[in-house]
């Protein structure tokens, strides 16, 4: 397979000041895939993330999408690249001054492919695809459960028919029920609309189901990567560690006595 | 310890701040003339920052002109020169009073408000989100609030000259026993233009560093809501302390002239 990966990062690093987040990141993630970044809190997960997003800088390496540098572009480059993108945040960031439709749309209004008045419809369109009633598409996001809220983060994220999709942290906060409706409408609609989609999570029943590949950030590299089903036998014992959840191992939690 | 430290990190620091700033403020202006504009969202805030502001704006400036006239009464009745009193009054208001007065209440009103808006933005990813969804949030939330800001405080500063004079006349009239037609012919002939118009330049600058102020708090506040209560305060008190500078350097601009 001599495909250009959707996403190539080679070598990244990124420090805060003396603290080293990312110390050369190498990842892949092909057509069509769906990568998770499995890791620990302040791994740099996001970092990894916010990198690819252009929300931050690194401070070397590359990164490339569709065989395109991204790194140190000017914003109307990173506006395009950006086109490519959708992105399901944590806390889902709804616009809290906007109502549910207006949120969903967004993307398509600033990018003027749709005008106002065919935008609400085609809201209720996308909310359908996440499971969700028309009527939501008139409240509010501070209306809305936390559950909803990240519904509608989904809707958002898929409204102008992405390429690549990220996932952060999509199931923290959730009960177990929820998360597990949040996972099976990721499934779907990363299907539903062909994209690939690369997510971070520590949660490993979200990873297991989401998953085609898995890839464990560890003080700031990959230090596996493979297949979902290849896991319980990945041979390396951070990953057996974090998948177990075991408190004592090779990852020492910094824990003051 | 090296005594020179502190004092050198301190420059330091400020040097920093200031680089910040400029390349903020830089950035904000360049965005507000270039297209594209949000009409919608700039129409929000000048009625939020014009509008709403009025009742706050309205009653300071009442009660400056009652108590501007009572107090040169005071002064002016010791050398029997009570007929200047409509000419202290109007002159004090239109050159210095209304614009400074109605700058600190806004400033806090609205400088705040902005700071603790897009504070939350900022920590719940919403600035972020804006970015993924093809939208530049210096575009999209900076813009419209400088340009509110710069064009609503002239005309909110208008208003108070008027209602500032206003209350010097109630007190006048109804307290010191002057004649209603002769003060109001007083203060017609001693008003000239040049008098209201520093005030409204000063006005416009006013408003900028308001929402100048707000908006570059808000958007590097960092720390949860923490770091939203120290942007907000932050926010309200450097621009106070910019709008009484300020004063002072357009003052002697205007005063040399």
């Amino acid at each position: 397979m001599n495909e250009t990966p959707k996403i190539e990062m080679r070598g990244v690093h990124k420090t805060f000041g003396k603290k080293v987040v990312l110390n050369g990141v190498d990842l892949d993630v092909n057509v069509g895939e769906s990568v998770v970044i499995i890791g620990g809190s302040g791994t740099g997960k996001s970092v990894t993330l916010k990198s690819i997003l252009g929300l931050l800088t690194p401070d070397s390496g590359t990164i490339k999408v569709d065989g395109e540098n991204v790194i140190g572009i000017g914003s109307s480059d990173r506006e395009r690249i950006n086109h490519k993108f959708g992105m399901l945040f944590q806390g889902a960031a709804l616009f809290d001054s906007l109502p549910v439709w207006e949120n969903v749309t967004f993307g398509l209004l600033a990018e003027k492919r749709c005008n106002r008045k065919d935008a609400h419809d085609i809201a209720i369109e996308k909310l359908a695809m996440v499971g969700m009633k028309a009527d939501v598409a008139d409240l509010m996001p501070s209306e809305l459960s936390g559950g909803m809220q990240k519904r509608v983060g989904l809707a958002r994220a898929i409204a102008s028919d992405p390429d690549i999709i990220f996932f952060d942290e999509p199931t923290t906060g959730l009960d177990p029920i929820m998360a597990d409706v949040i996972n099976d409408l990721i499934v779907k609609v990363t299907r539903d609309v062909g994209a690939t989609a690369l997510s971070i999570t520590h949660d490993m029943a979200s990873a297991r189901k989401i998953a085609n590949r898995v890839a464990m950030l560890y003080e700031g590299k990959i230090i596996w990567q493979g297949p979902v089903e290849d896991i319980d036998h990945s041979g390396n014992a951070h990953v057996d560690q974090f998948i177990h959840g075991r408190a004592d191992g090779p990852i020492q939690m910094a824990v003051r006595a | 310890m090296n005594p020179f430290q502190p004092i050198g990190r301190v420059f330091l620091k400020f040097l920093e701040t200031t680089g910040r700033l400029v390349s903020f403020l830089t950035l904000g202006l360049m965005h507000a003339v270039r297209p594209p504009y949000y009409p919608r969202i700039i129409l929000r805030q000048m009625i939020d920052i014009g509008f709403f502001s009025l009742p706050v704006v309205g009653l300071t400036a009442v009660f400056a002109g009652m108590v501007l006239a009572l107090q040169s009464y005071t002064g002016f009745s010791r050398f029997s020169a009570e007929g200047a009193i409509a000419n202290v009054v109007v002159l004090s208001i239109t050159r210095e009073l209304g614009p400074v007065l109605a700058g600190l209440m806004v400033a806090g009103r609205i400088g705040a408000s902005l700071a603790a808006e897009i504070g939350t933005m900022r920590v719940t990813e919403q600035i972020d989100a804006l970015t993924t969804l093809s939208t530049n949030p210096m575009k999209y939330l900076v813009a419209p609030r400088l340009i509110a800001g710069i064009t609503m405080f002239p005309i909110l500063v208008l208003i108070a000259d008027i209602i500032g004079v206003f209350g010097g006349y109630l007190v006048a009239v109804h307290k010191l026993g002057f004649n209603a037609a002769n003060y109001l012919q007083n203060t017609w002939d001693f008003l000239t233009a040049e008098d209201v118009q520093s005030g409204l330049v000063k006005a416009a600058v006013f408003g900028f560093i308001v929402s100048l102020m707000g908006c570059y708090h808000g958007y590097n506040s960092k720390g949860g809501a923490q770091g939203v209560g120290r942007a907000t305060t932050n926010a309200v008190v450097s621009a106070c302390i910019l709008i009484l500078c300020s004063d002072y350097v357009l003052t002697e601009m205007f005063f040399t002239k």
